[in-house]
């Protein structure tokens, strides 16, 4: 097996001591940023990506990783503890560990949680170890069509998965274009809507836009609703968490099922969020607990977490073999690879075996790693979240301005972030999607350079993203996944309808 | 109505209004967009598309989906629901109306100076802390931020007089 024996070079590569203090403390950054309110996974790295400028792109990659994961498990904590979600995906983690842990039963909830949120992660990180050589493969055969083929998939994939209103995604998504346009048209060199502005030349980077959407925008958010962070004390010991892992090996068709939803939620991206309410509301239905859930049910903690984590993780995915990011966490990591001079896609894992694996391996390592932190560390987090948010707050708020600024060394950027805090606060009141606009944003130049590259080899005719079997079939499912909700509604019509039909006689 | 006393006081902007406000600001936005890019050229050029062409058609798409969400948003017959309670909007601004004063002073005291102001304020308005919670944090922040970007990861940031007198 190739990818066996890629997969033992990368760790390797990564099993240095050096990569393994980056992977601690990326974990600790990573759970304290998915603790606090206004931090996050996305933002929390776009924050720090200019720190690792001056690292080896592996051991900047790993710690950056990790810090994601780190974000991925903290989230279950405030979730729990608090009743308040410290990241959109552990919203449904609270439906059920609040419950349990007003029933003192935090414990339990907590070690829950994590270990579905590991075994969430090595599935994907399996799926991903196994999937992506070929993926990468096959994705050389691709043309400038094909390219763009996939983003239209990627992008009808928010529309039609994402749930909420498909005109305001589309908005979203379109301002992102927009805004992704703006500075020197890489094909031409002609200048685009600066308006004789010498500063709109750079354009907008998207670092400073997540974090004013994701950092600022929350943070306006958590002031509106006045938190007093008002929880419940951890009593986790070693007993607890054999007791629990005693218990959680009969979920586990609750697990796998999340864990599927997960990567497929990840690849095309919906996202770890409606990953995470799918894989809770398809639990409640087909489990012969349902009915206790919401009620402070183990299994409630089991499903969602499941989903979230391996969402996250299988975002990387077609991050790594396409160039296109299946989470807005995995857009900045995607900009970080541009910075730091590697071209996502196929190529890299011709070009760049050591990193691409080191990354994989890491995966494993820091999920193990990160699990075993955050059951040892949990009631230090929960202390922090102790210190009263007029304090955590303000000092979110500069860190927020630092890691705008340093992006570009530009004072204007600062005044951007909160611009687009703004924006974020006011779009997400109105439930505007955040993720398709900096996704937009990210993808916009390769987007627009497939696109019109497609044009001009087709002469100016939209055919081509007809012209042979893999672009059509690829376009196809854009659309296919575009009207989904449409489909899938029609589809539940017609069986009700049968079903309809074959009862009436009966009775 | 009940709520009238917080509307005069706050003009107490409905959830229709502000997504009415939005959706238009989406489509003047489009338009101009639209109009630049035209200018710039949005049609086939000798040697395939011009540089207008791409985000002219993206323009189109949000001004047509800011459109929908406008025509959506305009109906009277949804309840009306307040965009955000006066009482909840306060902390919002108090938080927002500072931080703009922070990058103002930023720009001409350096980040450091003014995130020590910022804190201080903060922490006593805002928190109503005593002096002696407030001067470590407000302090020790700035501090820590400074050795952690000036000195280990010799990240420079924007400084203003204190750190020029320190020989920064």
């Amino acid at each position: 097996m190739e990818a066996v024996d890629s997969l033992f070079h990368g760790f390797a590569v990564a099993l240095t001591a050096q990569n393994i203090m980056y992977m601690v403390v990326g974990i600790l950054l990573g759970v304290l940023i998915g603790v606090l309110p206004g931090l996050g996974g996305a933002n929390g790295v776009a924050i720090l990506l200019p720190l690792t400028f001056s690292m080896s792109p592996t051991s900047a990659i790993i710690m950056l990783s990790c810090i994601y994961w780190g974000a991925l498990f903290g989230g279950a904590i405030t979730s729990i503890l608090f009743n308040i979600p410290g990241e959109p995906w552990s919203v449904a983690t609270t439906f059920d560990g609040f419950p349990m842990a007003r029933a003192g039963r935090a414990g339990e909830a907590l070690t829950a949680a994590f270990t579905s949120s590991f075994v969430g992660a090595l599935i994907a990180v399996i799926v991903l170890t196994f999937l992506a050589p070929i993926i990468a493969e096959f994705s050389l055969r691709f043309g400038p069509a094909e390219f763009f083929a996939v983003q239209l998939l990627t992008f009808c994939s928010f529309v039609g998965l994402g749930g909420g209103s498909p005109w305001k995604t589309v908005a979203s998504m379109m301002l992102g274009f927009a805004l992704a346009a703006v500075g020197i048209d890489t094909v031409t060199g002609q200048l685009r809507m600066t308006f004789g502005s010498v500063e709109m030349i750079r354009g907008f980077d998207f670092l400073v836009a997540v974090i004013g959407l994701f950092g600022v925008g929350e943070i306006l958010l958590t002031m509106e609703e006045g938190l007093a962070f008002k929880g419940e004390r951890p009593k986790i010991n070693a007993r607890v968490v054999l007791d629990t892992w005693k218990e959680l090996p009969r979920y586990w068709i609750t697990s796998l099922r999340g864990a599927f939803i997960g990567c497929w939620m990840g690849i095309t991206p919906g996202g770890a969020t409606p990953a995470s309410f799918m894989s809770y509301g398809l639990a409640k239905r087909f489990s012969k607990n349902g009915p206790q859930f919401g009620s402070g049910h183990i299994e409630g903690v089991v499903a969602p977490e499941t989903a979230a984590h391996a969402a996250g993780t299988s975002a990387l995915l077609p991050m790594l073999t396409l160039g296109i990011p299946g989470s807005p966490t995995a857009a900045v990591l995607l900009g970080g690879l541009l910075i730091w001079g590697l071209q996502p896609g196929p190529m890299l894992f011709i070009e760049q075996p050591d990193f691409v694996w080191g990354l994989i391996a890491s995966m494993y390592l820091g999920n193990v790693v990160g699990l075993i932190i955050v059951l040892t560390t949990v009631p230090w987090w929960a202390a922090i979240l102790r210190v009263p948010f007029s304090v955590v707050g303000p000092v979110i708020v500069v860190i927020c301005s630092i890691g705008a600024y340093t992006v570009h060394n530009a004072f204007l950027d600062i005044v951007l972030m909160l611009v687009f805090g703004v924006v974020g606060y006011v779009f997400k009141k109105l439930q505007y999607p955040l993720a398709p606009l900096v996704l937009a944003l990210v993808l916009g130049d390769m987007a627009e350079s497939a696109f019109r590259q497609s044009m001009i080899l087709s002469g100016g005719s939209l055919s081509i993203f007809w012209s042979n079997g893999l672009v059509s079939s690829i376009t196809a499912l854009a659309i296919f996944v575009l009207f989904w909700p449409q489909i899938s509604a029609g589809i539940a019509r017609l069986v009700s309808g049968r079903a309809a039909k074959q009862n009436s006689p009966g009775d | 109505m009940s709520e009238s006393k917080g509307e005069s006081e706050h003009g107490g902007v409905s959830v229709r209004t502000l997504e009415i406000v939005v959706a238009a600001a989406l489509m003047g936005l489009a338009a101009v967009v639209m109009y630049d890019n035209w200018i710039t050229g949005a049609r086939w050029g000798a040697d395939g598309p011009q540089a207008g062409y791409f985000p002219f058609y993206v323009a189109l798409l949000m001004l047509i989906s800011a459109g929908m969400v406008l025509l959506r948003a305009l109906p009277l017959a949804a309840p009306r629901r307040r965009f955000v309670e006066p009482s909840k909007f306060r902390p919002v601004l108090a938080l927002l109306i500072p931080s703009m004063v922070y990058v103002v002073f930023a720009a001409y005291l350096g980040v450091y100076v003014a995130a020590a102001i910022y804190l201080t304020y903060f922490m006593f308005v805002v928190g109503r802390y005593k002096a002696a919670v407030v001067a470590p944090v407000a302090i020790g922040v700035p501090i820590v931020l400074f050795l952690l970007f000036e000195v280990w990861f010799l990240v420079p940031l924007p400084k203003g007089p204190l750190e020029y007198w320190l020989g920064y």
